[in-house]
């Protein structure tokens, strides 16, 4: 068993969740909590794959996805900015109704067949360092660059841009940000958009890219609660959303390729086609998100950090208090 | 007639007929979708109500449906009122069903009787266990519930198939090449009492009674009291005494306990035995996720709870002879679900607003008369 290969492959779904944790993030950020996002990632992947199929072309496929996400998760921001309703419950309905719609207009989709996918390549001289090389920069898709690039750019975009600077007001003090002029509601209309395309592009990874194809709810299998749970690990960072992301990915690869060989590390492997263990591999994300989580309030408490002052509060103009 | 409107009678009658303007809405788009999917709604929506509630049987299969989601709805009333969301109901309905059938299928030599009723506690014990564990590490160390009890989900769903598969595969199945995955069927006298010739069973009326026993618990009861006073302000319960994280852990452990026993009651009133198809849905039929809807549909009260779980129960049924006359995915209820909730909450805006209303319209009737200073808008 090569472990180099299966990091390489790591890489490549951890992305699904780079994409759809930075998205909670920016709308965490601005101090809306959207737990719709395993609704709005079906809606992407479904999107996707059948605009892929109409036409052929596999970027109008990821545009379409983006597009229709977002354009989904402006229902809950509609619900939870102007109407100032309760996000927690306004963001399980939109797990619905995403998972419903992408249900009905995928179906017959699985039997679809084979679509063009996106375009898998090499970065010339970065493949050639030995092991990071081969994990990183070989023969991964284009979508996984994009989210290497896009690690860095939100990094900064937060930290130390201007709109940066507006985003975590909104999230923060969101009466002290409507003083000085900014937006709250524009704002934070807009992030919650963003989130959604990003949501609706980790469906679309996982659709052309990482497991091509439509498999109803299980297309996803909950990577979009994980992803929300990794916002939290990550401390609403982009740079640790990155590591957990990957972590992750290269775990659910792990998990997947370590029942293949007959032989692990010279001896017999425990894991071998064994049906049993097999269930409790699986279980491994999901208690590793409970550990993740568990390591990430603690921290949090102890250094007095956590989430957005305003997370999960309406802004009602001229109210007292945050 | 604006007299009549704003007096208190109707604004209270408004109120309460909310959430069937939200159901009619959500229907409505339902019906959008309906034709952009080439399929006349009428259609559509008849064969719902008949698949519901045409014949006796087709609403005994609507009650059928609503008991799990009432169950589970009991459990979200008593969590959410104790501002603690519970996601972890499929999970609960799976560990629930597993230790009860465990315990019809150990001890047969019982008394139906008392296999049955320990097998409904073992239920409810098994959910109160997957619900606490969430519970006791948001209480002690501040993890986000919501996240925790969709991981425990999960988790469930891996060791009901393990044990399906497993210690607890059928050794009819064991004895095939086939190895479906699924337990021995309970003996007859285990099972819960059924009005035949339908499917309805005696876990219809237990649900019934126990939503009253729930109301009893959240608004007569010290317990009950100090859950809500935690949900409304954990700061202020503080400072009046109230152990805060002990009811944290009391409302999820509460709530999985009710998830737990309506997995319990699947098995005992519905399928005899468990079977899994790999997915949590296969066993509980989702009821863990639209416990929640019908719960939030009741306005999180127990006996309100009882309707909304057969309109739910009701949606549920209705789709499936909606599949097989028009050929329309049962899915679209999953979606018609969520535009139900997007349509409650967004009603309870409404609400909000109108309440200001009267207040300001009390204020203002109740204000000595002042000709001299202007209201604040008049200026603007």
């Amino acid at each position: 068993m090569d472990f180099t290969i299966i990091l390489q492959a790591g890489i490549a779904s951890g992305t699904v969740l780079l994409f759809a944790t930075l998205g909670e993030l920016f709308s965490e950020r601005a101090g809306v909590l959207n737990l719709g996002v395993e609704g709005m990632m079906l809606i992407g992947a479904m999107t996707a794959f059948s605009t892929t199929i109409a036409t052929g072309n596999p970027w109008i496929g990821v545009l379409a996805a983006m597009l229709f996400a977002g354009l989904i998760s402006q229902i809950h921001a509609f619900i939870v900015i102007t109407l100032q309703a309760d996000q927690v419950v306004s963001g399980l309905s939109l797990t619905f109704l995403g998972t419903g719609i992408s249900l009905v207009l995928g179906e017959g989709l699985s039997k679809a067949g084979t679509v063009s996918l996106l375009p898998n390549f090499s970065i010339p001289l970065l493949t050639l360092i030995p092991i990071i090389g081969k994990i990183f920069f070989t023969d991964q898709s284009i979508l996984v660059y994009i989210g290497y690039l896009l690690v860095p750019l939100s990094w900064y975009y937060i930290n130390h841009t201007r709109p940066g600077l507006h985003l975590r007001a909104i999230g923060e003090y969101p009466s002290a940000a409507d003083a000085l002029g900014i937006s709250v509601f524009r704002q934070r209309y807009f992030y919650v958009f963003v989130g959604g395309m990003l949501a609706g592009l980790a469906g679309a990874t996982i659709s052309l890219a990482v497991s091509p194809g439509w498999f109803s709810e299980l297309t996803t299998g909950g990577q979009g609660w994980i992803a929300i749970g990794l916002v939290i690990f990550a401390q609403w960072d982009p740079i640790r959303a990155a590591v957990g992301a990957y972590a992750f990915g290269a775990l659910r690869r792990l998990i997947l390729d370590i029942q293949g060989p007959v032989l692990l590390l010279g001896f017999a492997n425990p894991f071998y086609y064994n049906p049993y263990l097999g269930f409790f591999l699986q279980m491994l994300p999901y208690l590793f998100t409970v550990v993740v989580l568990v390591i990430g309030s603690r921290e949090a408490m102890r250094k007095r950090i956590g989430a957005p002052a305003a997370l999960g509060n309406p802004y009602v103009r001229g109210e007292r208090g945050k | 007639m604006k007299k009549f409107l704003q007096s208190e009678w109707m604004s209270r009658l408004i109120d309460a007929l909310l959430p069937v303007f939200a159901t009619l809405a959500a229907l409505i788009i339902g019906a959008v979708m309906l034709l952009f999917l080439g399929v006349n709604p009428i259609v559509a929506y008849k064969a719902l109500w008949d698949g519901a509630f045409g014949s006796g049987n087709a609403f005994a299969e609507t009650l059928v449906k609503a008991t799990p989601l009432l169950l589970v709805g009991l459990g979200i009333c008593i969590s959410f009122r104790g501002d603690v969301i519970n996601i972890g109901g499929e999970g609960q309905m799976i560990i629930g069903g597993i230790l009860a059938t465990w315990i019809g299928l150990t001890f047969t030599g019982l008394p139906g009787w008392l296999a049955i009723t320990l097998a409904l506690l073992a239920g409810f014990l098994g959910g109160a266990i997957w619900g606490g564990i969430p519970g006791y590490l948001k209480a002690y160390f501040n993890v986000n519930e919501i996240l925790s009890t969709v991981m425990m989900n999960a988790i469930a769903v891996q060791i009901m198939n393990f044990m399906m598969r497993g210690p607890m595969l059928d050794p009819i199945q064991a004895a095939k090449a086939s190895k479906i995955p699924q337990t021995a069927r309970l003996i007859e006298a285990f099972r819960l009492a059924r009005w035949s010739p339908t499917r309805l069973h005696l876990g219809v009326l237990i649900a019934v009674i126990l939503a009253i026993l729930v109301y009893i618990l959240l608004w007569r009861t010290t317990l009950g009291y100090r859950i809500r006073a935690v949900g409304m302000n954990p700061l202020a319960s503080r400072y009046a005494g109230i152990k805060v994280p002990r009811y944290i852990v009391m409302s999820l452990l509460l709530s999985g306990a009710f998830a737990g026993l309506a997995g319990a009651i699947q098995v005992y009133g519905v399928n005899y035995r468990m079977i899994t198809d790999g997915s949590a849905s296969g066993f509980t039929g989702n009821a863990g996720f639209n416990g929640i809807v019908a719960a939030l549909f009741g306005q999180l009260h127990p006996l309100w709870s009882i309707p909304a779980s057969i309109l739910f129960g009701a949606l549920l049924v209705g789709a499936n002879q909606m599949q097989r006359v028009v050929q329309v995915p049962s899915a679209l209820i999953t979606a018609l679900n969520g535009l139900v909730v997007v349509f409650v909450v967004s009603s309870e805006f409404l609400r909000r607003r109108r309440q200001r209303q009267r207040l300001a319209h009390a204020k203002m009737d109740d204000a000595p008369p002042d000709k001299t200073s202007q209201p604040a808008e008049a200026s603007a």
